[in-house]
């Protein structure tokens, strides 16, 4: 081999620097580990610093009736049950916890009266459960973990990109890895890796997704020989932009809803009276996003092909007090001022439930020294996830991860590298320099959001999801074949090739499960088996590599103890 | 749909370059990151740009937009003058690695020399809304490094080993402001990060993209404890009979 690269070792490998991986690092050194973290952009800037809305943990601050058990239920029930019920109690009792410990590590969220943190209505939610800095919470998360972490000293490995896992014997390695900046390759040696690697928003064009949401993690889990579960679940977040079209698919907070704001469509018509009379906006995400998507297809959309949502009626104060980035965004991207008149919103690709199949209690995937924690992570969100279950999913479950690898770390001999392995992880990322025709990774990555938004959306048919198939195949032999312009210094396009291979894996493994569920559950959705099937009800869809072939397997839903059914059956 | 000229700044490495000009086209409401994005997609695959949400939430895609250092992502092509080209230059105060992306890696570590939020002993972590106001401003930083580079101790005297420059002080300020903080920065802002060098000139607030006052509310008040505790005549003297 003409390559080089260089060799640098730790006891657990983090991949990924969003809330999931920090706090995984976190808990790693703690447990007295040497730490490594990766991330492909800088420190900091990951996907979680999107996040607006809150985090969900019932301290009942607000609301005194509120604790674990209610939360557990609102989970359970906004995940259609197919939640691992471990998991949805383990994030349920132990998310107050982990608010107070960001607290403790100099986070500052709002305050009630009395000076405990505040906090808000959120869709799915029963109580008011949602600790919030206005409406940038991920942002005061994500700093809070990266000081907390910086200064207790982890390797940060910054614009660097994971492509591959490194197996010995069966067991984790390291990983393979190149420099954005210069293209240079770098090995990690590593007793335990935790990917927080976050979705796949990016395979769908209209998304609230960062560019960095490509499913790297999930496919070098899949390719290491890790199941992935529930990949059928793709949450469409109910209120994106739609106008203007550079910015369409951008976030709208959900904190909208909860403050208060109301859903009308052109006619004016408060239109989730039809479809949730109870819940209202604050329904679950998967019912008020085919309602919007409904009442447009139906004629009664905005003049841009949304709905109207309208947080005008409460003082324009309060608005940018609470609401200060949303507040921001419109007047600046949309010349809509919202404290004087309505939002045009609509459904956006923003959160994948799915991801690599892991145990409770440790986020151990089924492979050893493998970890997974987050949104890469299956399991606590079932068939649809609830608003500010993710960041709490995070500090969880990010800990546990932590934990897990860094005792496994102890617990294992120091595994050994595979030549061969780096080898072919070389070869394979440098060939799109000796393809010589004139594929575009960028035309490839255009043309298969078309294929996923309008064949694998929000409903899904038996007709569509074979057709995307096809397409797929189509694609995949496109992707191999694109080519590369420049040199190997920052050079996006080469870096897009990668995340070609992760995006189409990852869709594929989408599509594949959506295909086999014929029902209609939480974010799936199938126009051609549009109610529940109760035999659906007691299985998940398990995707894993078999013969160097994606093969899908159904495996039963975990039975949950009597304790936690009790909780299930107790009104409110 | 109209047409935009973009004058993009190419080249490896920190020394070398020139402009190329791309011909983009225009939707209503796009931003110059939409453009750049444009011409990724379809003129020059290499072209080596940062970002990372394309919300205003991340800070990744600084640039110097027809020399006023912006957000890409939040700069509109219908603001600019339509009858010439757009120029889109890298950060000035950072070494270039290629095209539009600088290597901000010192920022990174200065942040290493601030030590980090610790609670005061027996904190019971009852805070009122108007404290947590005072300093949720400072930690609505999200680290564009704009200030840093229009600031003039960096970007004109590249004194990047005695100072830390506004982005953080900022910093600095949402821990000193902290109300449960118990850790005291004063040396720190003194001696490492070089405080007194900044002649608050303001340059730093202008191109906040966040609206922080980072001069008014985190500079100044800083300067005052330094000024308080090392120059006060009174302090001085007392220090000089009590030898600490």
């Amino acid at each position: 081999m003409t390559t080089s690269y260089e060799t640098r070792e730790h006891d657990v490998l983090i991949i990924g620097a969003g809330g999931a991986g920090l706090r995984a690092a976190i808990e790693a050194l703690a447990h007295g580990a040497n730490v490594g973290v990766v991330c492909k952009s800088l420190l900091g800037k990951a996907h979680t610093v999107m996040a607006e809305g809150g985090i969900a943990a019932a301290m009942a601050n607000v609301d005194a009736a509120d604790g674990w058990k209610p939360h557990f239920k609102d989970t359970m029930f906004g995940g259609k049950y197919l939640n691992n019920w471990r998991m949805a109690q383990l994030h349920a009792q132990e998310s107050p916890d982990r608010v107070r410990e960001l607290e403790q590590w100099g986070a500052l969220f709002d305050r009630t009266d009395k000076g405990e943190i505040l906090q808000r209505a959120f869709g799915g939610h029963t109580y008011k459960r949602l600790c919030h800095v206005g409406d940038r919470t991920g942002l005061e998360m994500i700093r809070t973990l990266q000081d907390r972490g910086v200064h207790l000293g982890f390797d940060v490995y910054m614009e660097c990109t994971v492509t591959r896992l490194l197996i010995d014997g069966g067991r984790i390695a390291g990983a393979f890895a190149y420099w954005r900046e210069n293209g240079r390759f770098i090995v990690f040696k590593a007793k335990s890796i935790v990917i927080a690697t976050g979705g796949i928003g990016k395979a769908w064009p209209i998304t609230s997704n960062s560019w960095e949401c490509t499913g790297d993690g999930m496919t070098l889990a899949y390719e290491a020989g890790a199941e992935l579960m529930d990949m059928e679940f793709v949450q469409f977040h109910p209120t994106g932009m739609v106008w203007p079209p550079g910015v369409q698919g951008l976030l709208v907070t959900e904190a909208v809803r909860g403050e208060g704001g109301i859903l009308r469509n052109k006619l004016g018509e408060r239109f989730m009276e039809k479809y949730d009379p109870k819940r209202m906006e604050l329904s679950t995400r998967d019912v008020v996003a085919r309602s919007i998507y409904t009442e447009v297809k139906e004629g009664r959309g905005t003049e841009h092909g949304g709905a109207y949502l309208d947080i005008s009626h409460k003082p324009a104060e309060y608005v940018k007090k609470k609401l200060p980035s949303m507040y921001h965004q419109f007047k600046e991207l949309a010349d809509v001022d919202i404290t004087k008149g309505p939002m045009e919103v609509g459904p956006t690709c923003h959160y994948v439930m799915g991801g690599i199949r892991v145990e409770a209690e440790t986020a151990q995937s089924t492979v050893p020294g493998l970890f997974a924690a987050g949104e890469a992570a299956a399991g606590l969100h079932g068939a649809n996830r609830l608003g500010g279950n993710s960041l709490s999913d995070l500090l969880v479950f990010g800990r546990r991860a932590g934990e897990a690898a860094a005792k496994h770390a102890k617990e294992v001999s120091t595994p050994g590298l595979v030549i061969a392995q780096i080898e072919e992880a070389e070869r394979e990322l440098l060939a799109p320099f000796s393809n010589t025709g004139s594929e575009s990774p960028y035309a490839v990555q255009r043309d298969l959001q078309k294929v996923m938004q309008s064949l694998v959306g929000i409903f899904r048919t038996d007709e569509d999801l074979k057709k995307a198939f096809a397409e797929l195949e189509e694609l995949k032999a496109r992707a191999a074949k694109a080519s590369v312009e420049g040199s190997r210094l920052f050079n996006p396009g080469w870096h897009l090739t990668r995340e070609l291979n992760s995006m189409l894996t990852i869709s594929e493994a989408v599509a594949l499960s959506a295909l086999a569920r014929t029902e209609s559950r939480g974010a799936h959705s199938r126009i051609d088996f549009p109610n529940y099937d109760p035999v659906w009800a007691k299985k998940h869809n398990v995707i894993v590599r078999e013969g160097g072939k994606m093969t899908r397997h159904e495996i039963p839903v975990d039975e949950m103890p009597d304790e936690l059914k009790q909780i299930l059956a107790e009104d409110k | 749909m109209s047409e935009a000229t973009l004058r993009v700044f190419r080249g490896e490495g920190p020394a070398g370059g020139h402009t190329v000009d791309y011909q983009v086209p225009v939707a209503p409401g796009m931003v110059v990151l939409d453009a750049l994005h444009y011409i990724q997609g379809h003129l020059a695959p290499d072209l080596a740009v940062r970002w990372n949400c394309k919300a205003g939430k991340c800070g990744s895609c600084s640039a110097e937009v027809n020399g006023r250092p912006r957000l890409t992502c939040k700069t509109r092509m219908d603001d600019l003058p339509k009858d010439q080209p757009i120029t889109v230059m890298p950060m000035k105060s950072f070494p270039r690695i290629k095209d539009l992306v600088t290597d901000v890696s010192w920022n990174y570590s200065v942040n290493k020399k601030i030590p980090a939020f610790q609670p005061k002993p027996g904190t019971d972590w009852k805070i009122s809304q108007h404290d947590v106001d005072r300093v949720q401003e400072f930690r609505k930083c999200i680290e564009c490094f704009l200030c840093q580079n229009v600031c003039h101790v960096l970007r004109e005297h590249d004194a990047k080993k005695t100072f830390g420059g506004p982005r953080f002080f900022v910093r600095v300020a949402g821990l000193e402001m902290h109300p449960m903080d118990g850790l005291d920065r004063v040396a720190l802002l003194k001696n490492d990060l070089g405080i007194g060098l900044c002649n608050i000139t303001k340059c730093c607030t202008e191109v906040c993209p966040e609206e922080i006052h980072i001069t008014d509310n985190a500079i100044i008040p800083l300067k005052e404890r330094v000024v308080d505790r090392y120059y006060d005549p009174l302090t001085m003297l007392f220090r000089m009979f009590g030898g600490s």
